[in-house]
């Protein structure tokens, strides 16, 4: 198939067709940064950090298909500062205490908040209350830290495809709900799974807690995007 | 609990009926309770989360019971400025319960609702699925009495509105408040002639009577119907569809609920003639939960087609074009009006936006491409098949080619649906509805634009101010502050949540204006209203983020003076936190004077 053309800041970019912005730029060496995202999984758009503009008009990188021809702003000044305002809500929007966070250096969320040299939000916090649910044997769900990227509702199904995470609740009262009974089945694997893909602290195994110290995890030494920008200049 | 599990097993094992499963058990039960929630899981083959998910996104239905007979009033600024406040306290000192809450013997519900599409006869209400307008104490402390004494509520509607309001299958007290009859909807019809005029020319030759009509969807975004449909026909597939939204949730409009009560075959032959532009054969009309009240009318008018050859197989004549359409209820969301949460609901899912592209077009109910119209355009798109596309394009103006049908509430002498060439302005509207000494008027409802009286000339029209039907008018002692913060109310109620930018930043502007509202604001303040205003209209993922912040940015550009006003200027920070209020209120409780009251109103 033939490659697609387009730029990312002017930068000319080869795509494969199908591929999404987030993957193209990812192949070009250009870190988009997103946290609802995950590899093998439907995009969904829902944490919107992957805003980029393309003639003006303001889309999700991870839902959109590469077309020929498209110029993309990703890495203009007020894109970025848009992108922090994300972090920052929700940051606010739940509550994110990363020194006590079994996840502290593996969690996506916080790794992007050191990227955006995040101190203080600019939002004020909004404390909600969340409830922690334990009732799973060898999982919780801790929603303080939930950001409703939808990973777990979107990886994690029985064998028969019914999904064992599901968003309840509509607007600012929405949460993820752990089906009780599909919950009490899951596998040691099938646990671990569902932690890895979380992207913050919300869905722990039980347990096995702080297996790596922290200091020693991912994003310790090296940032978020890393991986893909310094890639690029190899 | 046989009965409810007979409920159940009547629905197909089929997932997407899982929507209408939960509408007969709420029905039923007045709540889907936990053994319900494990009962239809089994039943559609779900997880018990799933259904839980599906259940909790719709206002309509329940996880705890709703009471015997449950009152939802209307909540939308119309209802609040014609004495939704008395009304609420009545219904709540004659079933002894607050909104929110049902009545300790669990015989009545009382809950507040968005806009249910009567804003030209508030306050109004829903009662057990029966509307009741134009509400005053007296009328509800009797609905509640009535309802106590066993009576249903259809038993308690006193006398019915206009029209097919008054026909045996509807038997509402709805009134039509048809103002101003226009020459495309409200013009002389005769049935069936759209069909038979389409079945006689070539599908890509509707499509092109259609596109030199310069129709434009009348939902309120605007895009080419003809082009729609052309998109929707180009694309290969098993199956087309034809969707009519009939969810129009913008509170103040209400002008779809005329037409589905006066001219419900105008538009299933609209619907008909898309269809045979598309190529499809079945068509779905998503109705709002709200306007339930009209479905058997419309059943009923489905089947008065059917017997004339209109719907069914070969209609009208033709030889070989099948067209049936089906009803299909919402369960309460605003955002089922955009179109890709309303075919996500029509598929029995929570009611989300889906990410565009693919577009419905290509992808649309159960992945085939479908066109979904709004109910005024597919009524226009049957007229403009009969008339012509010169006739139509005559009316309006270049850019905005024919009339459009207006939903006028508020503070004005004769609300109702107008309908109206496009290219007419503000003030000639007010004149025509009676309010003239408006201060200000919301043109496109809370999403739309709050114009002064120096844009009273503005045109209503594409390009200028674009509007799906809503406009409410504001008089002189409005408070502009309290329109606003209903507006956001409604916004952070609606958003689905799936998105960051409308699930957390709306809540955010609402804080952050009810600060600047309270005259605690600072000029820094109204800069990070407008700032974190575009940061949600940019990110957003659908229409509902996308505009919501309008009701703030539109009053702050077109009345500045009212926000100046409001800040304290010169100040650099302003604590949102109100030291002497908290410490009164502490006091209070604890049954105390302040030790020294003077310094704290210092």
């Amino acid at each position: 198939m033939s490659e697609i053309k387009f730029t990312i800041d002017g930068k000319p970019c080869v795509a494969k067709p199908g591929q999404t912005i987030v993957e193209a730029a990812k192949d070009n060496g250009i870190y988009i940064p997103v946290l609802c995202h995950y590899e093998g999984l439907k995009p969904v758009g829902s944490c919107r950090i992957c805003t980029v503009r393309v003639a003006g008009r303001y889309m999700a990188a991870c839902t959109q298909p590469v077309q020929e021809g498209l110029a993309v702003e990703n890495a203009a000044p007020d894109l970025e500062d848009l992108r922090k305002a994300l972090v920052e809500m929700i940051f606010v929007e739940g509550n994110h205490f990363c020194p006590a966070c079994e996840k502290s250096g593996n969690c996506e969320l916080q790794a992007l908040g050191y990227r955006y040299r995040l101190t203080v939000p600019r939002f004020p916090y909004l404390w909600p209350g969340r409830e922690l649910d334990a009732a799973a044997p060898l999982i919780m769900l801790e929603r303080n830290r939930c950001i409703q990227c939808l990973r777990c509702v979107r990886a994690v199904k029985a064998k028969d495809g019914r999904k064992v995470f599901a968003a309840v609740g509509r607007g600012p009262r929405t949460t993820i709900e752990a089906d009780r009974k599909l919950t009490a089945k899951l596998s040691e694997e099938e646990a671990r799974k569902a932690m890895d893909i979380c992207p913050v602290g919300a869905i722990l195994k039980k347990e096995t807690g702080f297996a790596v110290p922290i200091g020693r995890r991912k994003y310790d030494h090296v940032p978020i995007g890393d991986d893909v920008e310094k890639g690029a200049g190899r | 609990m046989k009965h409810e599990n007979d409920v159940i097993a009547r629905h197909p094992k089929d997932p997407a009926a899982l929507l209408d499963v939960l509408r007969d058990v709420q029905a039923l039960s007045g709540c889907v309770s936990d053994e319900a929630v494990a009962r239809i899981a089994s039943h559609l083959k779900l997880s018990e989360a799933e259904v839980r998910g599906a259940a909790t996104f719709y206002h309509f239905f329940s996880l705890t019971p709703r009471g015997t007979s449950t009152v939802y009033l209307n909540d939308s600024v119309t209802s609040r400025m014609k004495g939704r406040t008395a009304v609420a306290r009545a219904f709540e000192e004659a079933a002894g319960c607050r909104f929110g809450e049902i009545s300790p013997d669990g015989r009545i519900g009382l809950f507040p609702t968005s806009c249910i599409g009567m804003n030209d006869q508030e306050p109004s209400a829903i009662v057990d699925g029966v509307v009741f307008t134009a509400l005053t104490p007296e009328k509800a402390g009797a609905i509640v009495r009535g309802l106590q004494a066993g009576t249903p509520a259809a038993g308690l509607v006193e006398r019915f509105g206009d029209g097919a309001n008054q026909s045996e299958l509807v038997r509402a007290m709805v009134a039509n408040n048809i103002r101003k009859r226009g020459p495309v909807l409200f013009g002389t019809h005769e049935p069936g002639a759209a069909v038979r005029k389409a079945v006689s020319m070539a599908p890509e030759q509707v499509i092109d009577e259609i596109k030199r009509s310069g129709l434009l969807g009348r939902g309120g975004a605007g895009f080419p119907t003809g082009l729609k449909w052309e998109f929707c026909r180009r694309e290969k597939a098993a199956e087309h569809f034809v969707v009519c939204n009939a969810d129009e949730g913008e509170p103040g409009t209400f002008k779809d609920r005329v037409v589905l009560t006066e001219l419900p075959r105008l538009l299933f032959e609209g619907m008909a003639v898309a269809g045979y532009a598309v190529g499809a054969r079945r068509g779905i009309l998503y109705l709002r939960a709200e306007y339930a009240y009209l479905r058997a009318h419309l059943e009923a008018a489905l089947a008065a087609l059917r017997e004339e050859g209109l719907l069914g197989k070969r209609i009208a004549g033709s030889k070989d074009f099948d067209f049936d359409i089906v009803v299909k209820s919402g369960a309460g969301a605003y955002i089922c009006g955009e179109e890709s949460a309303l075919l996500e609901s029509a598929e029995g899912k929570r009611g989300e936006p889906r990410d565009r592209p693919p577009f419905p077009v290509s992808s649309g109910y159960l992945n085939l491409p479908t066109t979904v119209n709004n109910v005024e355009t597919l009524a226009t798109a049957a007229r403009i098949l009969a008339q012509g596309a010169a006739w139509f394009k005559a009316m309006g103006t270049v850019q905005s080619a024919g009339t459009k049908l207006l939903s006028v509430s508020g503070d004005c002498e004769r609300p109702g649906v107008y309908e109206v060439e496009y290219g007419l302005t503000v003030a000639e509207l007010l004149d025509m509805a009676g309010g003239a000494n408006a201060k200000a008027v919301q043109v496109g409802g809370p999403s739309g634009n709050c114009v002064s009286p120096a844009g009273f000339g503005r045109k209503v029209c594409f390009g200028d101010l674009a509007t799906g039907g809503s406009v409410i008018v504001f008089g002189p002692d409005r408070d502009l502050f309290e329109i606003v913060g209903n507006f956001m109310d409604f916004f952070v109620e609606e958003s689905c949540g799936w998105c960051v930018p409308c699930r957390a930043g709306n809540v955010l502007l609402r804080k952050k204006f009810e600060k600047v509202a309270r005259g605690q604001g600072t000029e820094g303040d109204l800069r990070d209203l407008e700032a974190w205003g575009k940061i949600v209209k940019a990110a957003s993922r659908c229409g509902l983020g996308q505009t919501s912040p309008n009701p703030i940015l539109t009053t702050m550009k077109n009345f500045p003076e009212l926000y100046e006003a409001s800040v304290r200027k010169g100040e650099d920070f302003v604590p949102e936190f109100d030291l002497a209020a908290a410490i009164q209120d502490g006091c209070t409780a604890a049954n105390r004077q302040p030790l020294c009251k003077e310094s704290l109103h210092e």
